[in-house]
């Protein structure tokens, strides 16, 4: 456990240059200052890696990398999303506290394969103690002579900058975040183009999530196949996961991938005492929630978690016990979709409202019997059509606690109160 | 409008940026003209940005007015944001901003009669593994008890 990202949380100093360093950090980045391995390489190890991308939507690292228009003339960027938001997730954080230079070698590494001499690590704007740490490394990094303007004399170029952010979800979306980059409003911009062709400031852009960074030094370092052997097909690896809700021990794990969810369950310290697992929102409060009987028999992979129903997503998974009640949940996430969503399109901004009005409603005890149905509605119409994926994140998660838990709602309109007695 | 110092901070973020993007630098501009303010932006300092980063002044406005840490009203010495999203709720956050709340005499969004503390609800901080929790200036503050919100609160000036 905790081998690769989070391998230094439990050193004296994990965040300093010489902890890094004694875990075998920089070597590749030496490697490649020393001209002995190319960006063919690179990209080769990546794809064997399987290594998908870790912000939730798992496309292929490699495969991104290679989308890049690396000889073309003129400025090209790199750019690390760490605008960690979705709730449920909070392991890119531990990540920048405790690893801060795997990120800044992964970052110079993609700029390295890219040809991209400028990076941008965009941090969420309350993550000080994040920021601060990793401001601190990259001090260290420049000081030490690992990053700047011909490195060591090898002709590489990479500058690196932390951009902070100012409190919007959204922007952790890729080209909102490129407009937030700019100084602008977060509104996600149309694709195509996509940002490897015309990205930050109209330039070739690549954006990676926090967690994809840190894990590049050790898969070209210990080998792709290595980094594929450790989890299992079509998910490659070991992956964060942050363990939080109704557990004992809520914590950040990075296990291999395709370890059963009833394992973790047991890491983060299992359920509260007499208490019994009532339903699992697998990969941040985006993803379909997944009843319990269900939940126990998947794997923390992409192909399983999608086959009981929902999605992977940033590894956040939210354990809810007998003890929560469904309406209340879902109220607060639709009320989260609806103070997030940016307002550009149509669908979003009023069926975000829609659905959290209704659901209110419901809450306050003047629910009607159409409302559900109503609230599927709305949900089926924002799916598919906004610019973003912030409409079906608010949609979908309507869809499964409604299904899974239709009893619960009907309840809650009939009676003006919930079914589960604790939580009223 | 602007001092000296707080020029000095945001020339430090214009440099990150090409020539010419002095823009991107925004919202940093104004956090730490906000910070400067006592913790709120009024219309002369948003212009002052505006004029000081070469910006139009409606762009300054539509960031200002578009992301959750500006605060467009005069806010509390102190403003403690307290997430109220899914994590923290499954362990307890409403019962302690209840609590808060009835502590403070404040309902949240609002300043106590001493203008020490405002409380804000505040949408997910990346805490969740530490839920409850919130945030007071730079400082998280992480599986908050009522004991534990009574001593931060006796350390609030």
């Amino acid at each position: 456990m905790n081998n690769i990202c989070l391998k230094s949380i439990d050193k004296d100093n994990p965040s300093s240059l010489a902890t890094y360093e004694e875990m075998g950090g920089y070597k590749v980045w030496h490697k490649i200052l020393h001209g002995e391995l190319s960006p063919e390489k690179i990209l080769e190890e990546l794809k064997i890696s399987g290594l998908r991308g870790r912000g939730g939507a798992g496309f292929p690292t490699g495969l991104k990398w290679s989308f890049m228009p690396r000889n073309q003339e003129g400025q090209k960027y790199v750019v690390c999303n760490s605008d960690e938001g979705e709730p449920g997730t909070c392991h890119d954080r531990d990540i920048l506290r405790f690893n801060p230079h795997s990120v800044i070698e992964g970052m110079a590494i993609a700029g390295y394969v890219m040809n991209a001499t400028v990076g941008y690590n965009y941090i969420r704007g309350e993550f000080m103690e994040p920021y601060y740490r990793f401001e601190e490394a990259l001090k260290e990094a420049y000081d030490t002579g690992l990053l700047g303007t011909n490195i060591n004399g090898s002709k590489v170029c990479f500058d690196l900058y932390s951009h902070l952010g100012a409190g919007a979800y959204i922007c952790g979306e890729e080209t909102a975040l490129l407009e937030s980059l700019e100084g602008k409003k977060g509104q996600p911009r149309f694709k195509p183009p996509f940002p490897a062709n015309v990205g930050l400031y109209g330039k070739p852009t690549t954006i990676n999530n926090t967690e994809s960074f840190a894990s590049v030094p050790e898969i070209l370092s210990r080998g792709g196949q290595w980094f594929a052997d450790l989890g299992v097909v079509n998910s490659g690896g070991t992956k964060c996961f942050s363990v939080t809700g109704n557990v004992k021990n809520p914590a950040n794990f990075e296990i291999p991938m395709g370890t059963p969810f009833s394992d973790l369950l047991k890491l983060a310290g299992g359920l509260r005492k007499g208490r019994t697992l009532k339903g699992v929102i697998p990969g941040g409060s985006s993803t379909p929630l997944i009843p319990a009987a269900k939940a126990m028999k998947m794997t923390m992979d992409y192909d399983s978690i999608e086959k009981a129903g929902s999605m992977l997503g940033a590894g956040s998974v939210i354990v809810m016990d007998d003890t929560t009640c469904m309406v209340k949940a879902l109220t607060r996430l639709a009320h989260f979709y609806y103070d997030e969503s940016c307002g550009q399109c149509t669908p979003c901004r009023e069926g975000t409202g829609w659905m959290y009005r209704v659901l209110k409603r419901i809450m306050d005890g003047q629910g009607k019997s159409e409302d559900l149905n109503l609230l599927l509605s709305v949900q089926d119409k924002i799916i598919g059509n906004t610019i973003c994926a912030l409409g079906d994140a608010a949609a979908m998660p309507v869809e499964s606690f409604i299904t899974h838990f239709r009893e619960e709602f009907e309840y809650y309109i009939k009676h003006g109160k919930s079914m589960v007695e604790s939580d009223g | 409008m602007i001092s000296d110092e707080a020029k000095k901070e945001i020339d430090i973020w214009v440099a990150k940026y090409p020539e010419g993007r002095q823009s991107s630098a925004v919202m940093q501009a104004l956090t730490i003209v906000q910070k400067e303010n006592g913790g709120s932006l009024n219309n002369e300092l948003k212009q002052a940005v505006a004029d000081y980063l070469e910006m139009p002044t409606i762009s300054v406005q539509e960031v200002a007015t578009f992301y959750e840490n500006y605060n467009n009203k005069p806010v509390g010495k102190n403003v403690i944001r307290f997430c109220h999203n899914i994590s923290c709720m499954l362990n307890g956050s409403d019962e302690l901003i209840s609590y808060l709340e009835e502590k403070l005499d404040v309902k949240t969004g609002e300043i106590s009669k001493d203008g020490l503390v405002s409380v804000k609800r505040v949408e997910c901080l990346g805490a969740c593994v530490g839920g409850p929790m919130c945030q007071i200036g730079d400082q998280y503050y992480e599986n908050l008890t009522k004991k534990r919100i009574d001593e931060i609160l006796d350390g609030l000036k």
